[in-house]
């Protein structure tokens, strides 16, 4: 019998505290302003729907698929990365199988897609999107290329910082982030409205962390970034009867 | 202890480039028979088709299971989820099956829905809202979401529309802001 027929009441997850999210309302990123609703979200309790989720994978992700350097029959140019890291709950526990999607500029801060309309070239032998399954640890490891910062029309003299969009499944409806990854020190972090959206005490859980034990010498740095989603809220659980 | 959560960044102008899926639109393979098709336009503020958007949807099957549920009975091929781009006019169209009647998470019962993930570039958190079918009205009349919005405008938001003489064909369209905006959820 499965939950549904039955009714049982199933524990729902953490509700984000404050000062971790973005607004979605905020005028220094110009595109939110028409697109930012202006009524208030109204609070969804957790039912089925949003405590289960996909469970993606085989067949979705192919060997090679985690190298965005080895796609074409040529190197990319620039400086090849390794990007590592676990997605973890935030009570610890590894999120296994699930699938991680990447995509970013190249080393010239070009994304191969029509609507970039940034004069920088392209490099015939990098796509920029990358997809794994985390392990039953919940680690994936990505290697590609350093992407580089561009400029966009946001306001006069406006560039990114350099970064790579993450899209997380997470193990259910209520897991599901979209987030992005970006690199130590970057000069560019103070002008950049996407960045500085996110609530300050929370803006450096973005950043990796250069690892020199990550790195493969004579071959690519290393980078370290843990991604940590919310939760099932706290509940007391049989050993060996853990939600989903 | 409790680790830090991970914010939140907007997916930007080049989602295209990492999370389309050629069948993605497809929760069921297209011809299953009892499929039905959702369709509709994301529209900004200024009433403008969003044409960067991408729409995630996540269902019951047919008779309330989830795909991965222990012994679920699994319909040939229902994955669950769909995942959609809109186009240059805004639209997106999911195929899909008929969701279920499953319980509330306080022991009653939800008609049937999908739940609904809006990504874009403007948006710096994902928006959800929830689709609900027009021709389950008894079912919606009872659901414990749709009765906890009082204004029926706004609940109509939630509705997909039937399309008349067009069978298992929906309308749900999503405004962003403004004027008839979809109602989003605090998930």
């Amino acid at each position: 019998m499965t939950a549904a027929s039955t009714g049982q009441r199933l524990p729902g997850y953490d509700r984000p505290p404050a000062g971790v999210h973005p607004p979605l309302d905020y005028p220094e990123y110009r595109s939110t302003i028409l697109r930012a609703p202006r009524q208030p979200l109204l609070p969804l309790p957790h039912g089925l729907t949003e405590v289960t989720g996909p469970l993606l994978g085989e067949g979705r992700v192919e060997p090679g698929d985690a190298d965005l350097t080895t796609r074409h029959a040529g190197e990319p140019i620039g400086e090849r990365i390794i990007v590592t890291g676990r997605v973890l709950e935030s009570g610890g526990r590894p999120v296994p199988a699930t699938l991680i999607e990447i995509w970013q500029a190249n080393a010239a801060g070009r994304y191969r897609l029509d609507v970039d309309s940034h004069p920088a070239p392209l490099d015939p032998n990098f796509d920029g999107a990358g997809r794994c399954l985390t392990d039953a640890e919940g680690r994936f490891r990505f290697v590609t290329i350093k992407p580089g910062p561009y400029p966009w029309g946001n306001h006069h003299n406006a560039w990114r910082p350099a970064h790579i969009h993450f899209s997380v499944l997470g193990r259910a409806f209520a897991q599901r982030l979209v987030t992005a990854m970006f690199f130590p020190g970057d000069p560019l972090f103070a002008q950049d409205p996407v960045f500085n959206s996110v609530p300050a005490a929370a803006r450096d859980r973005l950043i990796c962390r250069l690892d020199l034990g990550l790195t493969e010498p004579d071959w690519a740095l290393g980078y370290a970034w843990d991604i940590v989603l919310r939760g099932p809220a706290a509940t007391v659980f049989e050993p060996g009867e853990e939600p989903r | 202890m409790r680790l830090a959560l991970t914010p939140s960044q907007t997916a930007g102008p080049f989602l295209a480039i990492g999370l389309p899926w050629a069948d993605g639109p497809s929760v069921v393979p297209e011809g299953t028979p009892g499929a039905i098709a959702i369709e509709g336009t994301v529209r900004d503020g200024a009433g403008a088709p969003v044409p960067d958007a991408l729409i995630e949807t996540w269902q019951a099957a047919p008779d309330g299971s989830f795909p991965g549920d222990p012994g679920a009975p699994r319909p040939s091929g229902f994955r669950g989820f769909g995942r959609c781009l809109t186009d240059s006019k805004g639209r997106f169209r999911v195929i899909t099956l008929r969701p279920g009647v499953i319980a509330g998470p306080d022991g009653g019962i939800q008609a049937p829905h999908v739940d609904v993930s809006v990504f874009a570039r403007g948006l710096l958190d994902r928006l959800v809202t929830r689709i609900y079918l027009s021709d389950e009205p008894a079912a919606n009349q009872t659901d414990p979401v749709l009765r906890s919005i009082a204004d029926p405008d706004r609940r109509g938001t939630l509705i997909a529309v039937a399309r008349d003489g067009r069978p298992g064909e929906f309308r749900f369209d999503i405004r962003l802001q403004g004027e008839r905006e979809t109602v989003f959820f605090d998930v």
